[in-house]
């Protein structure tokens, strides 16, 4: 039996300290927790940074760390620093290494890197090796070396190889979101269908259950299925909590693609041990012929002002998507001239807050609010252009009358100066595949010594 | 009046990304009734156009176990690109309970 201990679904959600002392008293095999997923967006990976704050991310690692030294065991983090780039992998590590000097405990640190040379990827292309998911978007070897970050997701394999070198840590670059739970059962021997399932429904920790905010679960793993089990106070797994986690962020609940196959739960079978803990069953792995992982790739996608107005006057809140048109319009005619541009030098856009800001035309809800929140977003392909058209853009957001006639109106602005500059954008680039000959080859692996 | 909006007939209705390229809902239903009635009622094509898709684009997964109605679909934009409106493609969810059957 292989028990596995998960903190939360993310480092920087923070865990509940009682039930994770409960964990460390079960005496688990491995501490393994997530460090990032693409959900925040393609800005953390276009710069290589973390989403969650650094004081946040070291007060909780260094619980972990703690957590870690109680229980004799190793400490597994995946996707570090969000965007698991290198670079996000070295602020994990840095952080680690100034834990491991305050604890005043020497520790083995085994540090796996998932960044990719955009050259190298753009040649992997070029030779056909990069392989296309559905919906992928179009590509080339220019675009694939535009990006500014690409990784591979590492899968059991690689944390393996990691867990090999004996460290007490392992700080991973990008990972699937499972491979670190599954990697050291799937190394005990345990049902390996059993062990992916398991880890894909413990990877978002107590989500899998009721109340769960509190984050800490145990997943036992062993010869035939695994048992999950919350252990907050007041949360409780049931077979309904358990199997409807396979439905969160999966567009197939069914089977889950990973390096080297996928898993297939049609036929798993979920049971009540008790009142807090299920028992599953039945999950089946299916190994694939080629081995392949997933890439990620963010590229710049210009330089982003935004401003935002309030329109409160009735007459211009019920004619704000004509007013935004015609603004959007004669601004744009305005940067052209002015700044002698074309089309695709720049874009403005508004979005009426209150009325279609989420959904644009697929918007069937036409009722009147008593306000709308006009965003002005201004993309261009440098910063110095994107704030010269967001103060052009200025004046019409603060002034612009629907009609010649009427007298000058004025709209509430809610800062001073009203551009806000977001600087750089990204976009994410890639929805494909690299296939590999051998599963280190697109990852590195280094052993440090720290404290 | 409005006959029967989705979202009033089932227990709760959720979005969220599936990766940066497809978008994920899910229609818990609450019963075995209310499951049965979604089923027989709405159909993918419906979907298709609320979401100005097309019906071949449509995974749907009706889960009896569950009581859950499930589509997944390429996401409207993808994820974080300068026309993208919802970074964790949290509100099309409404867009859906707001149709009525």
């Amino acid at each position: 039996m292989t028990r596995v201990l998960v903190p939360s679904g993310a480092l920087g959600l923070n865990y509940d300290k009682e039930a994770l002392r409960r964990g460390i008293a079960a005496k688990p095999d491995i501490i393994a927790i997530d460090g990032g997923s693409t959900d925040s967006g393609p800005s953390y990976l276009g710069r290589g940074v973390s989403k969650y704050a650094r004081s946040s991310t070291k007060i909780e690692w260094a619980g972990l760390m703690e957590a870690r030294a109680e229980a004799g065991c190793p400490l597994v983090i995946g996707t570090a620093g969000t965007c698991g780039a290198d670079s996000a992998v070295d602020w994990m590590l840095d952080i680690t290494r100034e834990i491991a000097s305050e604890q005043g405990r020497p520790l083995k640190v085994a540090v796996l890197r998932s960044s990719q040379s955009p050259v190298d990827v753009a040649q992997a292309f070029l030779e056909a090796k990069v392989a296309p998911l559905a919906n992928a978007p179009e590509i080339s070897a220019d675009l694939i070396r535009n990006c500014t970050n690409i990784v591979a997701l590492a899968g059991a394999e690689q944390i393996d190889a990691a867990l090999a070198t004996g460290a007490d840590i392992v700080i991973a670059g990008r990972t699937t979101d499972t491979a670190i739970i599954a990697a050291l059962p799937l190394r005990e021997g345990c049902h390996v269908g059993g062990a992916w399932h398991g880890a894909k429904i413990g990877e978002c920790g107590a989500l899998c259950a009721s109340n769960p905010q509190s984050g800490v679960i145990l997943v036992d793993f062993d010869k035939d299925g695994f048992t999950v089990t919350p252990l907050a106070d007041g949360a409780h797994a049931t077979p309904h909590t358990v199997s409807a986690h396979m439905l969160y962020e999966n567009s197939d609940p069914f089977i889950l693609y990973e390096p080297g196959g996928y898993l297939d739960v049609t036929d798993a079978t979920y049971d009540a041990v008790d009142q807090t803990s299920v028992r599953v069953s039945g999950s089946k792995w299916v190994p694939s012929d080629q081995y392949s992982v997933k890439l990620e790739g963010a590229r710049p996608a210009g330089f982003q002002t935004v401003l935002m107005a309030l329109l409160r006057d009735q007459h211009y809140v019920a004619n704000a998507q004509r007013w935004a048109d015609d603004i959007v319009e004669k601004c744009s005619a305005k940067a052209r001239d002015r700044l002698n541009l074309t089309a695709a030098d720049f874009q403005i856009e508004i979005r009426l807050i209150g009325q279609t800001a989420s959904f644009g035309d697929l918007e069937s809800n036409q009722t009147t609010p008593p306000e709308v929140g006009a965003i002005g977003i201004v993309t261009a392909k440098s910063e110095a252009l994107s704030q010269e058209i967001g103060q052009l853009l200025n004046p019409y957001l603060l002034h612009h009358p629907l009609t010649a006639e009427e007298e000058q109106p004025t709209f509430a602005f809610l800062f001073s100066p009203a551009e806000m500059y977001r600087g750089q954008t990204y976009e994410f680039a890639l929805n494909h595949v690299l296939h590999l000959s051998d599963p280190m080859e697109a990852f590195k692996l280094e052993v440090h010594e720290i404290g | 009046m409005r006959l029967a909006r989705l979202g009033d007939q089932v227990q709760k209705i959720r979005s969220k990304n599936a990766g940066p390229f497809w978008l994920t809902i899910d229609i818990f239903c609450g019963s075995q009734e209310a499951y049965e009635a979604i089923v027989a009622t709405l159909p993918t094509s419906r979907v298709a156009q609320t979401f100005g898709t097309s019906l071949q684009n449509i995974k749907r997964f009706d889960i009896s176990q569950l009581h859950v109605v499930k589509f997944s679909l390429p996401r409207p934009t993808v994820q974080g690109a300068p026309n993208d409106r919802d970074m964790h493609g949290a509100s099309w969810a409404a867009l859906l309970s707001d149709i009525d059957l």
